[in-house]
């Protein structure tokens, strides 16, 4: 167990490190990081001067060296529109994503797990059909072009939530349960085919053969195995509604990280989409990572360190 | 003696989508009280099938188990396993009649320890306490020699020999001591020396507690020490019964004659070539109406492929369904 | 029949499935069965044939303007005229016309995205694990990491710094999109390797790139094909995800990205410029799972058998 969290540490570790160096090395992909942020009409001398104010001039390793140190020290640079260090802007607009996320979240375990236990152990039944064909449907539709059908049916013609924003309570419904769409199916899908195949395992005919009671047989037998192989699913789709809610948070002018995005790349603000950009992928890593730790607490295979 | 499983005309299909498998034809027999019960073939010879169907451990569908009685003598007086419902069958299975099956590294929930897993056969069956099933476990534990059961009742699957494990479903199968304990090739994922010391755990077991037990094998070789009476399946069908010294001195159908000949011999002086019988089984996808083993068998004649032999008495407690064996023996 | 020449099981299974009917009524099961397949391959071949056919389809180009016919609704409605089946932009220009050449773009996009990120995947997966090792390591590292971000986020990113053209679209999306390929080829091959045939055929002599070519190559076509599938899916909505946000191919190109873009704007008007595109997206993607479900089921030989 210890060994197993070390290594999953360290792997974690070794994954920031790598988001660093991607992040940084993005913004200066082509070659001239100044032109990329500067409005195309800028003189030449305005250009040399951004380039002297931004450190754009040293070497590209001393360049890395001093981002890297500050990063550690918190400092991911300022925003260039705001004109003020971008780290706090992302971190005021976090929580109302984790709040969009988890949301989301709740809607697809509650929606697609029940669902997808129900279409596991009554294959081919009405529910498996209607199960599948969400699951389907949560692969197929786009889901911001969705968020623009719900907002023109449910808030413009219907008038049931607000159109768009955070104000109300009720704001948050429409664009959680779009973002949770793909989500939901994918749980549905994963937890159909896990229910199926523990369903089908040698273990399960033992529990049958010991006379027990089929719903001692489906909660204590099959549903804990079930539940082991959809925790790390979890962990890894919220982190990707973290990162995901980019579109969706435009269309309905959600005041999180994902409209920052939007609105920072038409100012080209590129210190604050990359503050974003690492922000995130921080998030989405720690995210894994307790993932796997948890999985490693529940499954006593890793806990007791096979 | 008497009879405690009396099976009749038992007929199991699985229906797939590339036709229909007839994986039990038409299979009868006895087992009578306190006997063990050997039941050879080849792999999908439908041994285990048989089993299976008449506990209703099968998938269905795509299983169907079509026609047949399975008449039990229970507790309560006899009963037809076939037709009882889920709730009076859940009442069986388990209680009187415990299960071993062939692989323990895949037949014990990964992710309960064992002394759960033996504990809540007791719970359900004798509706006893938690803490009465816990001291009853460790004592089972003791008894299929399991040593440190006090220590090994929190313990993982994972974390026994596959010996150890099946130790444990067999601890499962006699923990409400049952009237049969159905064994499904319970030594044929274990290494030689374990294969030995579960075999002399079974004989020891039915000493103790005098159970009936019904030993699904592919090996005739293990039988010899172990079975009272063997039955040969091959294709769902029953080629031949007998006691088993009389099976093993005086066999009758050519492919038990074959699987014999196909097995090494420490007990006799003159050395003898191993033969191994050509072929494979047929299709079981088609349902014949002719002798099973008439593709393979180097006596068949005109007879054979014409009609199908039943199951005739040619000794004391020996049955062959063979044309060719019956007209010798006339 | 009477006769005994049957001299083994399979022989009197062929004389029974070789009647025609049953033959036909075989087939037909089959079809049955894989209906979702048949399904997916009818939804591609339309969506595929609207693409390279769409100058005979449709007599408007889907950059025409015509601003006396701008804005009309879809011709179910009252005002719909059979003239323009689904309608004008605010330009006057025709949506089906727009949405047939826009099939070009976004299958474009998605199938070369796919193609490229299949090969580099296939390449890099092989490699690392046929050579193994160092190699293995150094392979994966980039992958694992790439395939544990906020994917959105960062080909947004990429997208933003490179700037829009179909060329840098395409390119982008090939190469995001290769860790998977690599990683789904290192775990087929790793597999296949420890396989007993291919360590048959190793003992047997066989130089290594005849064994990857004839022995691992083979096993490794269902999973790719059903990635590829899945992916072309996939990128279908990344193309429009960025289009959406004026990051996709240029605004005068008509992809079906950029058709929402600027049907957003009128969607309380004029839904219409909003829902054909996105109908047209989610038709062309529905057909793809489809296809990439049954693909999967038809190539994993232990699906394969058990009947749905």
């Amino acid at each position: 167990m210890l060994k197993y969290s070390f290594r999953k540490v360290g792997q974690s570790l070794l994954l920031a490190m790598g988001v660093l160096i991607l992040a940084f090395a993005m913004v200066r992909m082509t070659g001239d990081p100044a032109s990329l942020m500067m409005s195309r009409n800028a003189s030449a001398e305005e250009r040399e001067a951004f380039r002297e104010v931004m450190g754009f001039n040293r070497p590209v390793l001393v360049q890395f060296g001093d981002w890297i140190t500050h990063v550690f020290m918190g400092d991911f640079g300022d925003s260039l529109h705001f004109r003020e260090p971008a780290l706090p802007l992302v971190l005021q607009r976090l929580p109302a994503t984790i709040r969009l996320a988890a949301t989301g979240l709740a809607f697809a375990i509650l929606i697609g797990i029940p669902l997808g236990l129900i279409a596991g152990f009554r294959a081919n039944s009405l529910v498996d059909f209607f199960g599948r064909l969400i699951a389907l449907l949560g692969q197929s539709i786009p889901n911001f072009w969705l968020g623009l059908i719900l907002i023109l049916i449910f808030a413009q013609r219907l008038g049931w939530f607000p159109v768009f924003g955070a104000d109300k309570p009720e704001s948050v419904v429409l664009p959680a349960f779009v973002l949770s769409l793909p989500v939901m199916g994918e749980l549905l899908r994963l937890t159909r085919s896990a229910a199926l195949e523990v369903r089908n395992e040698d273990f399960v005919r033992t529990a049958f053969s010991k006379g027990l009671h089929r719903y001692a047989i489906y909660i204590q037998h099959v549903l804990p195995n079930v539940a082991i192989s959809l925790v790390s699913v979890i962990g890894v789709e919220f982190g990707y509604m973290l990162g995901g809610s980019i579109y969706i948070e435009t269309v309905f002018a959600w005041p999180g990280m994902g409209q920052l995005v939007g609105q920072a790349l038409g100012w080209r603000d590129f210190p604050l989409v990359q503050t974003i950009v690492v922000f995130t992928s921080l998030v989405v890593l720690g995210l894994n990572l307790l993932t796997d730790l948890i999985y490693a607490l529940i499954d006593p295979r890793i806990r007791h360190g096979k | 003696m008497a009879s405690i499983l009396k099976v009749k005309n038992l007929v199991t299909k699985f229906h797939t989508v590339d036709g229909v498998v007839n994986a039990v034809n038409d299979v009868s027999f006895l087992l009578e009280d306190g006997e063990t019960l050997a039941i050879v073939g080849e792999s999908g010879s439908g041994k285990s099938v048989s089993m299976m169907s008449i506990m209703g451990l099968l998938p269905m569908p795509p299983a169907k188990v079509e026609g047949g009685q399975a008449l039990f003598n229970s507790k309560d007086g006899p009963v037809d396993l076939i037709q009882l419902p889920y709730e009076a069958m859940s009442d069986i299975r388990g209680g009187q009649i415990g299960f071993v099956f062939q692989d323990p590294g895949t037949s014990l929930n990964p992710i309960l320890t064992i002394g759960k897993q033996i504990s809540e056969t007791l719970i359900r069956h004798l509706g006893i306490s938690g803490r009465e099933a816990k001291d009853k476990t460790v004592s089972l534990l003791a008894e299929v020699g399991i040593p440190d059961p006090t220590l090994r009742f929190d313990a993982f699957p994972f974390q026994l020999s596959g010996g150890m494990r099946q130790r444990v479903m067999i601890a499962i199968a006699v923990a409400c001591a049952p009237r049969i304990v159905i064994a499904d090739e319970p030594t044929t994922a274990l290494d030689v020396t374990i294969q030995a010391q579960i075999v002399n755990l079974f004989k020891e077991l039915r000493v103790k507690m005098g159970v009936s037990t019904i030993w699904i094998t592919h090996d005739l070789g293990l039988v010899a020490g172990l079975a009272d009476r063997v039955l040969v399946m091959y294709a769902g069908q029953i080629l031949e019964s007998a006691q088993v010294d009389e099976l093993y001195e005086n066999p009758k159908h050519p492919y038990t004659i074959g699987l014999l000949g196909a097995l090494p011999r420490l007990d006799t002086q003159e050395s003898k070539r191993l033969v191994s019988i050509d072929g494979t089984p047929p299709d079981s996808t088609i349902l014949i109406h002719h002798c099973p083993f008439a593709w393979r068998c180097a006596h068949a004649f005109e007879r054979c492929w014409n009609e199908k032999p039943a199951l005739t008495t040619v000794g004391e407690k020996h049955t062959v369904a063979c044309f060719y064996a019956m007209e010798e023996g006339r | 029949m009477a006769n005994k020449s049957i001299s083994h099981g399979a022989d009197s299974r062929l004389e029974i499935e070789s009647t025609f009917k049953d033959r036909l009524s075989y087939l037909g099961r089959l079809l049955w069965r894989d209906r979702t397949g048949v399904v997916g391959i009818l939804i591609f071949t339309t969506v595929v044939i609207a693409a390279v056919f769409a100058e005979f389809l449709t007599p408007y180009k889907p950059l025409d303007q015509d601003l006396y016919a701008s804005k009309m609704p879809p011709m179910w409605e009252e005002e719909g005229s059979p003239e323009h089946p689904l309608g004008t932009d605010n330009l006057g220009r025709d949506m089906m016309a727009r949405i047939f050449y826009g099939a070009r773009v976004s299958l474009g996009v998605s199938f070369f995205g796919a193609i490229i990120a299949a090969i580099l995947g296939v390449v890099l997966g092989a490699v690392a694990a046929y050579v193994g090792g160092r190699w293995d390591e150094i392979i994966m590292a980039p992958v694992n990491l790439v395939l544990s971000l906020p994917y959105l986020l960062f080909v947004v990113f990429i997208a933003s710094v490179l700037g829009s053209s179909l060329l840098n679209v395409i390119l982008i999306f090939g190469v995001t999109n290769s860790p998977i390929f690599a990683r789904v080829t290192r775990g087929e091959v790793l597999k296949i390797r420890e396989s007993a045939y291919v360590e048959s055929a190793i003992s047997a002599g066989a130089r290594w790139w005849r064994v990857l070519l004839f022995h691992v190559m083979p096993n490794l076509v269902g999973p790719l094909v059903t990635l590829i599938s899945f992916q072309i899916s996939a990128m279908i909505f990344y193309e429009a995800g960025l289009g959406f946000i004026g990051l996709s191919v240029p605004p005068t190109v008509p992809s079906w990205g950029n058709m929402l873009s600027e049907g957003r704007r009128y969607i309380s008007s004029y839904p219409w410029l909003t829902t054909m595109p996105g109908l047209a997206i989610m038709y062309t993607s529905l057909g793809m799972n489809l296809l990439g479900d049954w693909l999967r089921d038809v190539s994993d030989p232990r699906t394969r058998r058990s009947g749905r």
